[in-house]
């Protein structure tokens, strides 16, 4: 950030509900279908054709409102009126200004707290591609429109304008996204478009200094784009003030492959969208008992998830930088529950988190699908050394190819044995006999040589050597 | 022209096996065949259709199966109820070559209880006008006097049901679109309750006020249909779960210690031929033992004002999607929105095209607090304004319509006028209640009158009570010749 300025954002989040039906009609929500094949005459806008509210996403957007802290009130629909092809009624109906759910927040990993200003109801368009290279609609020959898409649930999540950096709006994102993940709201799918971005953007002089104009950035398909859109943009009004002119009220289009942004419209031209109360819908008015019994739905957030493994950690001494990274790694993944199982057998906190970390999280739709036991039990054969870390990661590989099965059973296939304690100190013998200088040093205190001389046995033994028996024979040698 | 007989006689006569549905579909094709020409009351006869349709009925009846209430009576559907396969026009070029995928939730409710559709009426385009005139399809006469509109919006099921083209219609009532055309044609219409019949598959004009409801030569006959249509249907989310008054049970019940309060108000302005008519229904009333009280309902004087904010605004959305994208008329242009422009240019009429430029307007940043906000406080008043007056009567009387039938090209041209023949009407379909047209003789040009109860919400019952009882009372009209010039 350029030295004076300070940036403003605030973000706007469209999610789209993993139901197993549209918002007001009873199509199928699947991404990827042939085109226009999940559609019925409510979703294309036909004539005399009426909504009814989804119950199952009335609730997932509860979860969401409870995962973030929110009021839930009653709430009404209105409808949003503008003309556009993939508008099947040249209306959208949406909450207004009675949403669902009002005043939340959300705590960054850091601790730092955005407030959440409403997250409401809507139904989503259908999609439409345009010919031509560019994808717009500016000098297509013509346009295609699948409405399977049209009716699709969504909840859009609108934060005060509380982040003062890129990396917050990417760290808000990313926290966002786990949390509608851990709710069962959303897949969270950004390349798919489950997850869709819009951020508003200001800057001024200091944090004193009331805001300052904003612009809204559309087409927003990752947390990448999300973090150079901010950057570009906030420099683009930055050198605008300096240069003596005004910062216009504006959308703009993110463009991925210029890294800028483009005006799409300003706010002279934005659409007057009459917006009036859906004649077609009654109020939602969730009782006390509804909201309950979605809270008690709803699992543990990632947030305490977090929290939990720190915990574990704590308890073994504290949580190093790297293993905070770990911990949130294993979280996003959804792989805590196997670090949390592993420790209650009696694995060390550390192990467990680095493998699962590590290891684990390089295929974690198969760590995930995988039987807690057998993980548990592979992690056990590698802290009481029967398998060296090379070794127990060659058999969670064979777990994994195989969907489970027994750790001992595989390490026994593959000729894992744990080396006999005379071998090993012949390895060891030998390390020690080839350099003499350094265990020489070894032996007046210079501890850092251990390592030097693990890794020659290692190497020796093609990893097949378990790590604490080496340091406990090169102790025993040294005497 | 004999009088018609009743459906309830017609069902009785099929579900006993004395008479087969295809001779009463038959009887009525021929009636349209003779009368059609004359009266221009349908967009579309289904006659192939509704002949499979009474075969149907015919041969539930002879495998020993109770087809229905309405087994084998022929029914017209005003031209906004969507029919599976079948043109569906709203009376509009906008939806020229549009044939909806489903039947609107009455339509199967009547087929399932016996019904033939025999086609589907003229209509004010997008039931926005109050005689049928604003059609695409070119006017529909009175069959009383042919050379005068038949009211509207429904005036094709209106003139139907008064021709003999059919014993029974539906029709969609947002203003009065049912009352006034029935008034008009000398025919029974009502207007439910908002909520107790489901709006699933009838095209929307302005969603809080359109209710469908029934047309038909008798009170009784009114009852029947409206029994079939209403109740609860899941695919529409305003209609009420509360169980809808069955009406055809009470009809012999009297007024004997029943309050009607006669709405001075409606009396205001209206021609003193049509006034008269409401009084001498007052009298009949108290001769049956109901007490009558003069009751005023000042709110109800800011009904009109209010509507036409309310309605055009709902139906500037509700028709934004006739926009050649995916249906109907397609008018192509250079792109998109020019092609958008040209469609929805040459698909409307004046008089849509008025109302979605009056609604776009009040539903606007800046206006919108000055117009629909403050039409909506008025909704509400007039709310409030019949609530206390239903705490001293069961049901008001007034007339339906300021006049009798007027001249066709009389008041087109003069919206305000025109506007002016929903002034009694509209303000039901404000408060969501229940009211009834029933004929009560002619004017003074021999044409028909009709006098209008209203109810409480849900109330049903009690307004097709009394207006068994206005009808038992009624002089007798004159039966429609379909030429210029009424009997007299």
């Amino acid at each position: 950030m350029t030295s004076g300025w300070q940036m403003v954002i605030g973000l706007e989040v469209h999610c789209e509900l993993r139901t197993a039906t549209k918002l007001f009609c009873g199509c199928p929500n699947v991404f990827g279908d042939e085109p226009n094949t999940n559609v019925c005459p409510n979703c294309l806008g036909l004539p005399g054709s009426l909504p009814v509210l989804n119950q199952q996403a009335v609730e997932l957007a509860m979860a969401i409102g409870t995962a973030l802290h929110c009021e839930i009130r009653p709430s009404t629909f209105h409808r949003k009126n503008y003309f556009y092809p993939d508008q099947a009624k040249d209306y959208q109906i949406s909450q207004y200004d009675e949403p669902l759910n009002v005043d939340g927040h959300l705590d960054l990993p850091d601790g730092f707290r955005v407030g959440i200003e409403r997250a409401h109801m809507e139904e989503d368009t259908g999609k439409t591609s345009h010919s031509g290279a560019s994808g717009r609609i500016h000098g297509a020959e013509y346009s295609l429109v699948d409405y399977n898409r049209s009716g699709v649930p969504l909840v859009e999540i609108v934060s005060a304008p509380d982040m003062r950096t890129a990396d917050q709006a990417r760290a808000y994102v990313t926290e966002l996204r786990a949390i509608l993940v851990a709710s069962g709201a959303s897949d969270g799918k950004m390349e798919e478009g489950s997850m869709r971005v819009d951020a508003n953007v200001s800057v001024r002089r200091s944090a004193d200094a009331p805001f300052g104009t904003r612009c809204e950035i559309k087409n927003l398909n990752s947390v990448r784009s999300l973090g150079r859109a901010i950057e570009y943009e906030a420099q683009r009004q930055i050198a605008l003030i300096e240069s003596g002119e005004a910062v216009v009220q504006q959308t703009r289009h993110w463009d991925e492959g210029t890294g800028r942004t483009e005006a799409l419209r300003s706010k002279e031209d934005a659409y007057d969208y009459r917006y009036f109360l859906e004649p077609d819908l009654v109020p939602l008015v969730p009782d006390a008992e509804w909201i309950r019994a979605v809270g008690d739905t709803l699992g543990m957030m990632p947030a305490e998830r977090r929290a939990r493994l720190v915990a574990l950690l704590d308890e073994a001494g504290g949580a190093s930088e790297a293993q905070r990274d770990q911990v949130t790694t294993v979280v996003d993944l959804g792989l805590d529950d196997l670090v949390v199982a592993a420790v209650a057998g009696g694995v060390g906190s550390g192990l467990a988190l680095a493998r699962t970390a590590n290891e684990a999280a390089t295929d974690a739709d198969a760590a995930r699908a995988l039987d807690p036991k057998s993980y548990l039990e592979l992690l056990q054969l590698e802290a009481d050394g029967s398998l060296s870390a090379t070794q127990a990661k060659a058999v969670l590989a064979e777990l994994f190819a195989r969907g489970g099965g027994d750790p001992a059973d595989i390490a026994r296939e593959k000729g894992f044995e744990a080396m006999s304690e005379d071998s090993l100190a012949a390895t060891v013998a030998q390390a020690v006999a080839d350099h003499p200088d350094e265990w020489g040093r070894y032996r007046e205190g210079d501890d850092k040589l251990a390592g030097f001389f693990t890794g020659l046995v290692m190497k020796a033994t093609r990893g097949q050597a378990n790590g604490k028996a080496v340091a406990a024979e090169l102790a025993r040698l040294r005497g | 022209m004999t009088a018609p007989r009743p459906a309830l006689e017609t069902a009785t006569m099929v579900r006993a096996g004395e008479e087969l549905a295809v001779d009463v579909l038959e009887h009525h094709l021929a009636v349209i065949d003779a009368g059609e020409e004359a009266v221009h009351a349908f967009n579309l006869v289904l006659a192939d259709a509704a002949r499979d349709q009474a075969r149907a009925v015919d041969a539930r009846v002879a495998a020993g199966e109770d087809p229905g209430p309405l087994a084998g009576v022929p029914v017209a559907l005003k031209d906004n109820l969507c029919t599976r396969g079948v043109p569906t026009t709203c009376s509009s070029r906008i939806l020229d070559g549009w044939r909806p995928p489903y039947d609107a939730t009455v339509v199967t409710r009547l087929v399932e209880a016996g019904a033939v559709v025999i086609g589907k009426t003229n209509m004010d385009e997008f039931a926005m006008g109050s005689s049928t005139e604003t059609s695409a399809f070119g006017t529909t006469r009175n069959p009383h006097d042919t050379s005068r509109v038949p009211g509207g919006s429904s005036g094709g099921s209106a003139a139907a049901v008064a021709a003999g083209f059919a014993p029974l219609a539906l029709g969609s009532d947002t203003g009065g679109s049912i009352r006034q055309p029935a008034a008009l044609c000398g025919v029974v219409g009502m207007k439910p309750t908002y909520g107790t019949v489901s709006r699933y598959g009838l095209v929307a004009f302005a969603s809080s006020l359109d209710q469908i409801g029934p047309f038909a030569h008798t009170v009784a006959d009114a009852a029947l249909l409206f029994d079939v249509i209403g109740g609860h249907d899941p695919l529409d989310s305003t209609s009420l779960h509360r169980p809808t008054p069955r009406v055809l049970t009470v009809l012999d019940d009297g007024v004997d210690g029943m309050t009607v309060g006669v709405l001075t108000e409606f009396l205001d302005g209206v021609d003193p031929d049509v006034a008269a008519r409401v009084h001498q229904a007052a009298e009949a009333l108290a001769a049956a033992g109901a007490r009558i009280e003069e009751v005023s309902v000042p709110e109800v004087a800011l009904g009109l004002s209010a509507y036409y904010l309310i309605a055009p605004g709902e139906a500037s959305s509700n028709l934004a999607r006739y926009d050649g994208v995916r249906y109907g008329l397609r008018v192509d242009a250079e792109d998109t929105v020019a092609m958008n422009t040209a469609t929805r240019s040459e698909g409307f009429g004046a008089e849509v095209k008025r109302r979605i430029m009056l609604g776009t307007y009040v539903l606007s940043a800046g206006y919108m607090d000055a117009y629909y906000n403050q039409a909506l406080k008025v909704r509400t008043r007039i709310i409030e304004g019949f609530a206390a007056a239903y705490t001293r009567c069961d049901v008001l009387l007034g007339p339906t319509a300021p006049t009798t039938a007027f001249a066709i090209g009389a008041k087109v041209d003069d919206p305000l006028t025109m506007y002016l023949s929903d002034v009694c009407t509209i303000p039901s379909n404000l408060a969501g209640h229940p009211a009834i047209s029933v004929p009560f003789g002619t004017g003074d040009a021999g044409l028909p009158v009709g006098v209008q109860l209203l109810g409480p919400a849900l109330s049903e019952g009690t307004l097709f009570q009394v207006a068994a009882v206005v009808e038992a009372a009624a002089p007798a009209l004159p039966a429609p010749r379909l030429t210029t010039g009424a009997a007299s």
